[in-house]
Parts: C-alpha cells; structure tokens; sequence
C-alpha cells in the first residue's frame, strides 16, 4: 500500500474536489431532486454508523471488552456535549487507565 | 450618497478581511481534530509527506480519518477513493447553494474557492448577513481554515511520536472516539439520526462476516443501502438539525 498511498491520496483529492467545484463552475441550473437532497444529507450520519460498528470492538482483537469500554468512554463523554478533542482524550486516557488493572 | 465604483473597488480588501476574521474560530476549532488526524496518521504508519499531503489534497476533515481507519484495515485503493467520494458528494449540496449567492466572479475564481468548501465554512459563509457573498471572502475564510487544518496536521504528527507506547497502543480508540463524538450530538436530537446510523451500523456488522464485503466495500453497502432507505421510510420527518 505505502509505495501507491500517495496516489490515493491524489485520487481522494480528486473526488473529492470534483463535487465541491461542478456546481459553482459548471451548472446552470442547480436544481437537485429533493429526494436525492435528503439521501445527500443522510449520509454522513449512515457512514458514522457503519465506521463505529463492528469496527471498534476489533481495535483489540484478543479482548473485544477492550473496545467496548473504550467505546462507552466516548459515548457518555459525547452524551455530555463535551468537545471533539475532549471525548477523544477521555476515551484514550479511559484505555490507558484499563491497561493498568 | 450613491455608490460609486471607486468604492465598490475599495471593497475586495474589506471583503477579504471580513472573511479572514469569519474564518479565525473555524481554524480554531479545526486546530485540535487536525493535530488529531496527525496524530492518528503516526499511529497509522503513514509518512510525514502523507500525512501533511493528505491534509493538503483533500481539506475534508471526516474522510480523512475514514481514510486512516481503512487504511489501517488494509482495504484496497478502489474502495478508499470510492468512500471518500460518497462521503463528499454531499459538498455538491453546498456548492450549488453557495452559487445561488455568490458574486457573478469568472469561473477560474469560483473553481479556486471551490476547494475550500468544507461543512464549516459552508455553514458560516451561508450563514453571512452579507447579501451577496463575494470571492474575496470566501478566499480569505477558506485560505485561513485550511492553512490552520494544514499546519496543525503537521504539527499533531510530529508530536505523536513523542508519546509512550503504551498510550500510543490506548490511541486505537481515538478514530472511533472522534466518530461517536460526531454522531452523538446529532442523533439526541434527531430520530432520523439514529436511525441511519443504527441500521448502517448493523447492515455493516452483518457483512463483516462476509469475506467479499469485509472492510470498505461493506462500509460503502451499509451507508447507501441505510441513507436510501431511511430516506423513503421516514421521509419529511425531523427538519431540525
């Protein structure tokens, strides 16, 4: 994988451009189906699902319980509004407690 | 006083300023997930040149710790290109909104601030009380954004390196940390939310006992399978996001 990442990368780039610009660029009529609006929209939290689960419990593959906990960490952590970058933390720092029982 | 042009022509540096200044919490707020995605990037044996590479190629927050996960997952090239697509189409949305309002500038100017759609600064330049949004500030909040999402990336890899081993192996969590973060907030408030990431989630679990569907092409199913169908079962239901 290391030898192509970069053009990954680039090809990431590329689709990722692509959306951003066609509209504002290209279209003369910006006039998408609203049934196709709401499947846009719905994406992002259908993806969030499917990247969570199972994908979590496997961060440990000898000890599911290991993401598990890690995972609730995050969640109670979320649940209480806190930031991004506070949950994140409280998850690891939860692990990292867990290592040492 | 009518306008004159002289002072239509003074306006490009106000502009600009103004979406600087719109674009300076964004960068802060993108400071922390971008030291994150560097750190993350280390832990997921990415290079240095990757990483800050990533950062400026793609300027798409979410997609770029997907990215990592599969990575991570050994999926194959066709299936990481392919989920950054489906989960960046939705920038078409905002793209054609942004047109609506934006100044009749040439379209080499358009195809420049284009890139810097982001979910962030879409919603501040949407959110403007200017009437018409010019390119100036969209520049100037777009060049600001992603110069901080660049630099901190960067920096967060850098950092990573320095921590112990032990903390650094408690760091797988960070990637799924961040996504329940993302999701957590939206689904208290939405029913539709948590009903399209609880039927991806399971779809997705489901096919990971399918060898072909294992990893990406699995994620790719269970998120168009679940935002198609959510979509006709629980039409015009929760507008509040």
């Amino acid at each position: 994988m290391s030898e192509q990442l970069i053009w990954v990368i680039v090809g990431m780039g590329i689709v990722t451009y692509i959306p951003r610009m066609l509209p504002l660029v290209l279209f003369h009529t910006n006039h998408l189906h609203p049934r196709i609006q709401g499947i846009l929209k719905n994406v992002p939290f259908a993806i969030l699902g499917a990247l969570i689960f199972p994908g979590v419990f496997t961060i440990n593959p000898e000890n599911y319980l290991y993401g598990g906990i890690g995972a609730a960490a995050a969640f109670i952590a979320a649940w209480l509004n806190l930031n991004v970058i506070v949950v994140v933390l409280s998850s690891i720092f939860v692990l990292y407690g867990y290592t040492f029982l | 006083m009518m306008p004159s042009p002289a002072v239509h022509r003074e306006g490009t540096p106000a502009y600009w300023k103004k979406g600087v200044q719109a674009g300076l919490p964004i960068a802060i707020g993108y400071m922390p997930v971008a030291f994150t995605f560097g750190l993350l990037a280390k832990a997921a044996e990415l290079s240095l040149f990757e990483t800050i590479g990533m950062s400026v190629i793609v300027f798409a927050g979410a997609s770029q710790y997907i990215a990592l996960s599969m990575i991570v997952a050994m999926s194959g090239a066709a299936e990481l290109i392919l989920t950054t697509f489906i989960m960046n189409i939705r920038h078409l949305l905002m793209s054609a909104s942004l047109k609506e309002r934006a100044e009749d500038d040439p379209k080499w100017l358009r195809a420049i601030y284009a890139f810097f759609i982001t979910d962030e600064t879409f919603s501040v330049a949407a959110t403007s009380p200017e009437k018409k949004i010019t390119g100036s500030y969209l520049l100037g909040l777009g060049i600001v954004a992603y110069s901080c999402w660049v630099i901190f990336s960067g920096v967060g890899y850098l950092m990573g390196a320095g921590l112990p081993q032990s903390l650094q192996d408690s760091m797988g969590i960070a990637l799924y940390a961040m996504f329940i973060a993302l999701l957590v907030p939206a689904a208290k408030k939405s029913k539709k939310v948590i009903a399209l990431a609880a039927s991806a989630a399971v779809l997705n679990s489901i096919f990971s006992f399918v060898p072909t569907l294992n990893g990406g092409w699995g994620i790719i199913l269970s998120t168009l399978i679940a935002a198609v169908s959510i979509e006709f079962f629980m039409k015009g239901d929760e507008r509040d996001e």
